[in-house]
């Protein structure tokens, strides 16, 4: 399965069992300067669409959302020493977390590359 | 898609647009939140160069008469009689309870008085003076003018380019120039902490004028969102989060506006207890904060002292380019905390460690010699 998107900006991308998540470039370009992220803690449980953290811009805070079911396993720790990664490298080395998932079919109704690539075509 | 038929464009939009600004609603306008390069780019081109801002949202009014600083200081406690030609002073409309209505910029020329008010306050601004004194003075809304505002270090040698007048212009001076044949009043003011100038020039000129300054080299355009962290660090508030109707000018720590001919004699909204806080103290001091992480803390979040009792508020804060991390302005009670106490600002249920500090946090650099 390649990387899949959400609505909310957000991509994930599974590994075997784990997933990798991160938010898109059309993200950071809405966030503007990203001065500080808060990342899910090890071992939290998330819910899809639920609360998975923080990250704040110069200007607001905006809320993570868990894009499947999970536990999640690691933060991104390079965010605490530059969160601005998040603008650099959004879809790389900026990545948000890791989680395992409960259900890995709940990612079947996300977007793909291209669906998602149409429908920020459609917001611009 | 409703909203948009509400919202005015500034006479530079088009300009915004070609530089690809972000725009967003604000106070009516449709308004640049920042440009390619991002807020802390802007920020720190203004305090190492210099930023042009368009504030064209903002209110221009020109009172007329016979006497219209003596009208004014029937709703404002600054001394406006005092204030010469040439000159600009810093004031707020007061209520009964000594609390702000708006904060505003007050100029004097030849033919009276020049105010530029608040934006999201122009209306109501408008129509208290025109009941307060519409009998006593003419009141112009100036609608056909443009402002821009050019600030930071190298503001002075950009604008001094057209017109050596504007180079020699001390800081809260007013002047009436020509600039490439086109008429300008322009103050050496602003809203950042640097020097610099607002500039209100005709509409139709606006345009071109801007072009020549954004050819210069040094002049980076600066957006809402880093006019927003400029003001911050600075120490200047910004109405309707910092003063509002329940906040006094004592409280806000702005005393120093109010010229001693008006504390003793009064004549103005809320002289009693503005006087009463001259004299005693107030309930309440506005006060800096500078975070020790990088998690910002925002309007509305509680300070707490290190008791775990909650001392105040914040009321404006974000990240302070400058300063290299957050920073944020509040009230406190009075005597609950002084500058270099360490307190706890609360977010999402977590406390922030923080400094206080003097509201202003990155030095004024006004030409004031």
């Amino acid at each position: 399965m390649g990387t899949k998107y959400t609505e909310d900006h957000e991509w994930i991308t599974v590994d075997g069992d784990t997933a990798t998540v991160g938010v898109t470039d059309y993200a950071q370009q809405q966030l503007g300067d990203v001065v500080f992220v808060e990342t899910p803690d090890e071992g939290n449980a998330v819910s899809k669409g639920g609360e998975a953290g923080v990250i704040e811009s110069v200007k607001a805070a905006s809320e993570i959302y868990a894009p499947a079911t999970g536990e999640i396993v690691e933060g991104n720790s390079a965010l605490a020493d530059d969160p601005a990664l998040i603008n650099s490298a959004p879809e790389g080395d900026g990545w948000l977390f890791k989680m395992t998932l409960s259900d890995a079919g709940e990612l079947d109704d996300l977007m793909d590359a291209a669906a998602y690539k149409s429908y920020v075509e459609g917001l611009e | 898609m409703s909203d948009d038929a509400d919202v005015k464009n500034l006479p530079l939009d088009s300009i915004h647009r070609e530089l690809g600004a972000k725009m967003v609603p604000f106070a009516g306008y449709s308004m640049p939140i920042q440009y390619k390069d991002g807020i802390i780019a802007e920020h720190t081109a203004t305090r190492t160069a210099a930023g042009l801002f368009d504030v064209s949202h903002m209110g221009q009014v020109r009172l007329r008469g016979d006497d219209p600083a003596k009208a004014l200081e029937t709703i404002v406690p600054a001394d406006i009689q005092g204030l010469a030609v040439g000159r600009v002073r810093y004031t707020m409309f007061t209520n009964d309870k000594g609390g702000v209505l708006d904060d505003l910029m007050v100029a004097r020329d030849e033919q009276g008085l020049l105010l530029v008010i608040n934006a999201a306050c122009k209306a109501a601004d408008i129509e208290h003076m025109q009941s307060a004194i519409g009998n006593q003075c003419e009141i112009e809304v100036i609608e056909d003018n443009a402002l821009i505002a050019l600030q930071g270090p190298k503001a002075a040698s950009v604008i001094g380019q057209y017109t050596t007048a504007a180079r020699h212009m001390l800081f809260m001076h007013h002047q009436h120039l020509r600039i490439k044949d086109v008429s300008i009043s322009i103050t050496r003011s602003g809203y950042t902490g640097e020097d610099g100038f607002e500039i209100s020039i005709p509409s139709d000129a606006v345009e071109e004028f801007v072009q020549l300054l954004l050819d210069e080299p040094d002049v980076s355009p600066v957006g809402l969102g880093a006019r927003d962290s400029l003001r911050l660090e600075a120490g200047l508030c910004l109405y309707g989060n910092d003063l509002d109707p329940d906040t006094t000018p004592i409280e806000a720590g702005l005393a120093w506006s109010i010229q001693s001919r008006r504390r003793e004699e009064g004549g103005f909204p809320g002289h009693a207890i503005i006087k009463d806080q001259i004299d005693n103290g107030a309930p309440r001091k506005r006060i800096g904060l500078k975070l020790e992480g990088r998690a910002p803390a925002r309007a509305g979040a509680e300070i707490a002292n290190k008791n775990g009792d909650i001392i105040g508020t914040v009321t404006s804060g974000g990240f302070g380019p400058t300063v290299g991390g957050p920073v944020a302005m509040g009230y406190i009670e009075t005597d609950a905390g002084t500058k270099g106490d360490s307190v706890d600002i609360m977010v999402r249920g977590k406390p922030l460690a923080a400094e206080i500090t003097s509201p202003v946090i990155v030095p004024h650099r006004y030409h004031t010699v």
